[in-house]
């Protein structure tokens, strides 16, 4: 199971900026270990963003993607207390699920 | 047919990145996988951006001044290059992020509803000192906006 993610969210006026951070490998399938071989492809592929029981952001994400992808987003119409729920699935099939409030 | 194309991708695959295609092979292998169903293979397994724009749909593209892309002009560090789009174009449903030189460009797409402003900001690898291009889609139309970062650590090699 990955790590689990940090999500804070706060409000700013009236909008929601929420970030998130999710600790992945993101291995590109480029890379070569020390015996020259290549180490396999293993980076999150989907993402998604759900805020007061609404999904939000719906996100796709390829190899390109920092080890430990950080995402900002910002919301309109959230207020303190909404529930964020992240959600990723990567391309071996591992998934993490995460809930913040909006603070 | 629908096997066909999946089998001819891993064809593709096996030849030029090996791993690459291990991996595709393994997803054959075990269709039950939960693997991200929607996810965009054609386009973000583009060699290319001409590819990766076509694997969006986003074939004919226009420059816009309301679609704004923050990049750092030159980045220490290729492996975490912070980036901030943020788009003015009303009715933006999708913001997509592109590194041209990187091994597949497309590095991720977004789509907003229910509220969520039309701006991400991410981190991406950088390979080498290359174009960063944003699409946002708007209304089905397409959208860029580009700045170059120059890259003087890579952060794709090993």
């Amino acid at each position: 199971m990955a790590d689990p993610m940090k999500i804070r969210a706060q409000m700013k006026g009236d909008v929601a900026e929420v970030r998130i951070l999710m600790g992945h490998a993101m291995e590109t399938g480029q890379r070569k270990d020390a015996a020259g071989k290549a180490i396999p492809a293993h980076f999150i592929q989907s993402m998604t963003v759900d805020v007061g029981g609404k999904r939000v952001v719906d996100g796709q994400i390829g190899t390109s993607v920092s080890r430990n992808p950080v995402f900002g987003f910002k919301v309109k119409g959230a207020k303190a207390g909404d529930k964020v729920v992240v959600s990723w699935v990567d391309n071996k099939g591992d998934k993490r699920t995460d809930e913040a409030a909006v603070a | 047919m629908e096997m066909n194309v999946t089998r001819r991708t891993v064809l593709r695959g096996a030849g030029s990145l090996g791993a690459l295609s291990a991996l595709i092979m393994a997803g054959v292998l075990k269709p039950t996988a939960a693997y991200a169903a929607d996810w965009n293979k054609a386009a973000f397994e583009a060699k290319d951006t001409a590819g990766a724009l076509k694997g969006l749909g986003a074939a004919t593209t226009a420059d816009s001044n309301d679609l704004m892309l923050k990049v750092p002009d030159i980045a220490e560090n290729g492996a975490v290059v912070p980036v901030d789009v943020i788009s003015k174009i009303p009715n933006t449903s999708s913001i997509a992020i592109l590194v041209e030189k990187n091994p597949q460009p497309l590095c991720a797409q977004f789509d907003f509803a229910n509220g969520a402003v039309a701006e991400v900001s991410a981190r991406l690898k950088m390979g080498q000192t290359s174009l960063v291009k944003a699409i946002a889609k708007a209304d089905g139309k397409f959208y860029t906006a580009q700045k170059e970062v120059k890259v003087t650590v890579g952060g794709c090699g090993g």
